[in-house]
């Protein structure tokens, strides 16, 4: 596909809309990338956590003394040493909107997790001690000398046990083991079951697995001792959180401490929250007197690093004869892990997605989030979205199956049209308001996927049989992703005196490209050429407020607060170009970065003459009584509802069944993001997204054993999928704007990742119809497709 | 004497194991002489990341699945997580530094790779190029499975592989033709 074929979303915009090469690569190519473990600061000392080695347990004793003998040692800190600074909670998470509160009364309780476990251990990989030496080998070296007596206790790892009434409490101060429970209705749904021609009831289980970035989590950090601040290097996605955060466990104004997301290696969620690492190393900094580096070694962002996806939905569809779906009701179970970490951010993500792209008058939705003694969960590139298309594509295939109608068609007859956006589901969204799709054309997404699937083609391999014991099947999913979420995020421009553009956003880049984006962004909203626009993110001095780079928003906010930035730094400079230039504003305009006399042989003044006025010897007053120096414009974007991104998946696939291997033929995917700022790199986030999602359908599982050891501790036995298994992708596109915002932009940073695991699981079901198999669960690795037909054999 | 190679601000030099345990090696990194006294035990990437200060040549799992930390020893691709200093005495050893030093046009691997979108986040990228201009100095074009085969010794979490397979095949056009 061309990169230029995609439309442009305003007329005069001739930045936006073109696949602008990177202006991030040239450093990243030459081995200049600045990762937080690549930062030298003299003398640090380096840090390594001791783990948990049991899934729960009471911490008896804690020896420290031999470890703090050995060669190179600095300091070994337990839970004692710290237990002047409070447990740590990821407060902003946890934090209900006030309109979802009124209306859904949801119970979120709130697990402080100690920075160092001093009475209890509650997962496997939890940090008990710290060990900080001249460098790491030394400081693992004494990691084995640290003496930890534990007794243990019952383990819980299945969540349903969890919730039964005789289980062990993981968290003494709360009633049971659930964390979170939040429910939706609307319209009847037990009239409509009741009255229903058809009715499927399945349970499915969406696995656990991880984001695994290929740079681990890292942060360092260092006192000024001239100032007395403290600055912090972090791989992380939320720098102003993380800044918060550190100020307000180390009791400092958020002022005192400056935290720089520099280059990331990959984040997808898992570096989007709080981990009590990133609090300790800047207090050890403080306390030790020097700079302090940790480093996560593989094993332990397996294992201790937070995961993601694991929930049960016990899901049911009611469906009138003519295969309208009239009623669903699912009861969903999260697996929190050990401490709740995000509180409804899943759950309720879950919930809300759960109708999908799908007309669905009665609706009755359950989610409970639920603590067990395994790594704690939080969102991963998608957060509650995959699971529950997931369950209700897989719920959808089989009404299909039930009422002898295919599977695309089945869809076709379900979906929400393009005449009826925007679109109310009679829920409400995450911020409280109703829940409204804002733009879309979903009939078209699938129509599009059906007519590039060949499902004919498919369908004739089909009736003439398995040749060697290979069968091919086709399978379809569709979503939607509320993106663009709130409440804010800041951009600020200044104009240099050199007339460069010095763009800062609060959002921070792990690899999206915002400084090519957002300065493709800005030149079109100044009218400045692309090239002399600089893009800072995840610096908290650039802006002193933001929120992050996460739930596909950095585009739709950022990019909209750039936009509107832009706007009005153009507007001060033609202002400050017709006082200089002694002329009526009206009659300029500004473009490639000269303002100019809308008449023809007029005055025009360029940025760099215009902001170059410093405030030296000889230099004439500014007419506007401040130098140019000071055009600089800073704006907080909150949008005023969620932009809507959708697509459409197929797959064909060719599984064998005799060994259980699966094959991909053809990947189809579809997808709308409203207006597109660089198709380049928008087509690479879809590509990126679907690929994780086909890892986590086909290979990825963290699994744990009954007694709560995870057995997929290294890249040895948790497969993260390479080059061969990740096919090209057959890709097409609509582009419906977002009337959310200016730039009709949606996000699209996750859509990627929603669908590929329910519709590999469609597509493996259709061919194993011979079979009579049903895809419950994932992945799909050769063992449990092997388990599938052979179960399926016997029944 | 003047050092053969920039020492960065903080080497974390393993400063306190028994002397029997160190070595001095003597090698070349990116066309300059280097000796050194090593730990025994000293991986080659921490040697080239800590104490050289090449820090292009990234770790992702140190376990030699991931590839981020493959460099070209003897023009080989090699994991430096799997190796260690002391056995690279007498090498020649390439980073990704040394490729289009300073500002050094890209190579045409390096640009490929630019062209093709090839990298995001751009931790696993020094691997990855490495290990194509590997495949670009070969006598002969390497064969479809040969290129799948080097790829799939490489781990990318951001991109899906599809513009990496992309950016390879222009390297390889590129140096072969097509
Ligand atoms: S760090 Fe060496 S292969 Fe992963
Ligand atoms: S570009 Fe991020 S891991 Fe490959």
């Amino acid at each position: 596909m061309s990169h230029d074929s995609h439309p442009h979303p305003h007329g005069d915009g001739s930045w936006i809309g073109r696949s602008v090469p990177r202006v991030e690569d040239d450093r990243l190519l030459r081995g200049n990338g600045r990762y937080v473990d690549d930062i030298a600061l003299p003398a640090a000392v380096e840090a390594a956590f001791l783990r948990s080695p049991h899934a729960h347990a009471r911490i008896d004793s804690v020896d420290v003394s031999a470890a703090l003998a050995a060669p190179g040692v600095v300091a070994v800190w337990t839970g004692d040493d710290v237990a002047d600074l409070p447990a740590m909670l990821n407060k902003e998470e946890l934090r209900t909107p006030p309109g979802l509160a009124e209306l859904l009364d949801p119970v979120v309780r709130m697990t402080p997790m100690p920075l160092l476990a001093a009475d209890k251990v509650l997962y496997v990989g939890q940090p008990v001690a710290v060990v900080f030496a001249e460098n790491r080998y030394l400081a693992e070296d004494a990691l084995e000398l640290v003496d930890v007596r534990y007794s243990p206790l019952a383990v819980l790892v299945d969540p349903e046990r969890s919730l039964t009434p005789d289980a062990p409490l993981l968290h003494e101060e709360l009633p049971d083991n659930t964390a979170v429970t939040v429910a939706a209705r609307a319209g009847d749904p037990d009239t409509a079951f009741a009255r229903a021609h058809a009715v499927v009831s399945e349970r499915f289980e969406a696995h656990r697995y991880v984001a695994s970035p290929i740079e681990t989590r890292a942060i360092s950090a260092q006192v000024d001792p001239y100032s007395g601040r403290l600055t912090v290097w972090s791989g992380t996605q939320t720098p102003h959180r993380l800044r918060d955060a550190i100020a307000h466990t180390l009791g400092l104004e958020p002022a005192a401490v400056h935290v720089i997301a520099a280059d990331v290696g990959g984040g997808f969620g898992q570096k989007g929250i709080l981990y009590v690492e990133e609090l300790i190393v800047p207090h050890a900094a403080r306390r030790i007197g020097r700079p302090v580096l940790w480093r996560e070694d593989r094993n332990e962002n397996l294992t201790a690093s937070s995961h993601a996806r694991e929930q049960i939905h016990r899901i049911e569809l009611a469906a009138d004869s003519e295969g309208l779906i009239i009623a669903v009701r699912d009861r969903i179970t999260v697996n929190f892990g050990a401490y709740n970490m995000t509180g409804l951010v899943v759950p309720y993500n879950s919930l809300c997605h759960l109708l999908g792209p799908y007309r669905i008058p009665n609706v009755d939705i359950d989610v409970v989030g639920v603590l067990t003694n395994t790594t704690f969960a939080t969102p991963y590139r998608g957060a509650g979205r995959p699971e529950t298309v997931f369950a209700m594509e897989r719920a959808m295939d089989r009404l299909a199956a039930e009422l002898g109608i295919e599977p695309e068609e089945l869809r076709a007859r379900n979906l929400v049209g393009p005449d009826a956006m925007p679109y109310a589901t009679g829920l409400v969204d995450r911020s409280g308001r109703p829940q409204t799709y804002d733009s879309g054309d979903y009939p078209e997404l699938l129509r599009r996927a059906v007519a590039k699937a060949d499902v004919q083609g498919v369908r004739a391999r089909q009736r003439a049989g398995a040749r060697d014991g290979k069968h091919v099947g086709i399978g379809f999913a569709m979503y939607i992703e509320a993106t663009g979420l709130g409440p804010f995020e800041t951009a600020r421009i200044d104009i240099a005196p050199s007339g460069r553009v010095r763009l800062a956003i609060g959002a921070p880049s792990q690899g999206q490209g915002h400084r090519t984006s957002m300065a493709q962004i800005a030149a079109d909203a100044i009218g400045v050429p692309f090239d002399v626009i600089d893009v800072v993110g995840g610096d908290t001095e650039a802006t002193p407020f933001g929120v992050g780079t996460i739930a596909s928003r950095a585009l739709v906010n950022a990019g909209n607060a750039t936009h509107r930035a832009g706007r009005l730094v153009r507007e001060k400079i033609v202002e400050a170009a017709a006082r200089r230039l002694g002329v009526d504003a009206d009659g300029l305009g500004l473009s490639d970065g000269v303002v100019t006399s809308k008449e023809p042989g007029g005055p025009s003044i360029g940025l760099a003459e215009l902001a170059g006025r410093a405030p030296l010897p000889g230099t004439p007053e500014p007419v506007d009584g401040r130098y140019g120096t000071e055009i600089s414009e800073t704006v907080h974007f909150r949008p005023p509802g969620f932009a809507v991104s959708a697509g459409a998946h197929a797959a064909v696939v060719e599984v064998d069944a005799h060994t259980g291997g699966i094959e991909i033929l053809h990947y189809v995917v579809v997808h709308d993001a409203g207006n597109i700022v660089n198709p380049m790199i928008a087509e690479g986030q879809v590509t990126g997204g679907i690929a994780q999602g086909i890892g986590g359908a086909l290979y990825e599982e963290m699994v744990y054993g009954p007694d709560g050891q995870p057995r997929t501790g290294t890249y040895m036995d948790y497969l993260v999928p390479t080059s061969s298994e990740i096919p090209d992708l057959d890709m097409d596109e609509t582009f419906t704007p977002s009337p959310m915002n200016d730039l009709g932009v949606k996000g699209l940073g996750e859509g990627g990742a929603i669908a590929p695991q329910a519709v590999l699981a469609g597509a493996v079901e259709d061919a194993l119809r011979p079979f009579g198999v049903v895809v419950r669960r994932g992945p799909l690795s050769p063992s449990r497709v092997r388990d599938l037909i052979r179960t399926a054999d016997r029944t | 004497m003047t050092p053969s190679v920039p020492t960065p601000l903080a080497a974390r030099t393993p400063p306190l194991a028994e002397p029997s345990a160190w070595h001095e090696i003597s090698l070349t990194v990116n066309g300059r002489p280097v000796t050194a006294q090593v730990e025994s035990r000293l991986l080659l990437s921490d040697f080239l990341r800590d104490r050289l200060g090449l820090t292009g040549t990234h770790v992702g799992c140190e376990h030699g699945v991931c590839g981020a930390c493959t460099v070209l020893v003897d023009d080989e691709p090699v994991r430096t997580c799997l190796i260690l200093a002391v056995q690279c005495r007498g090498t020649e050893i390439r980073t990704v530094e040394g490729l289009a030093p300073g500002d050094a046009p890209l190579t045409s691997v390096q640009q490929a790779f630019h062209e093709c979108h090839g990298m995001q986040c751009g931790f696993c990228t020094p691997g990855f190029v490495m290990t194509t201009t590997a495949l670009t100095e070969q006598s002969d074009r390497p064969d479809g499975e040969q290129v799948a085969d080097a790829l799939s010794g490489h781990l990318c979490r951001c991109t899906g592989y599809r513009n990496i397979r992309r950016a390879v095949c222009r390297a390889l056009d590129e140096r072969f033709g097509e």
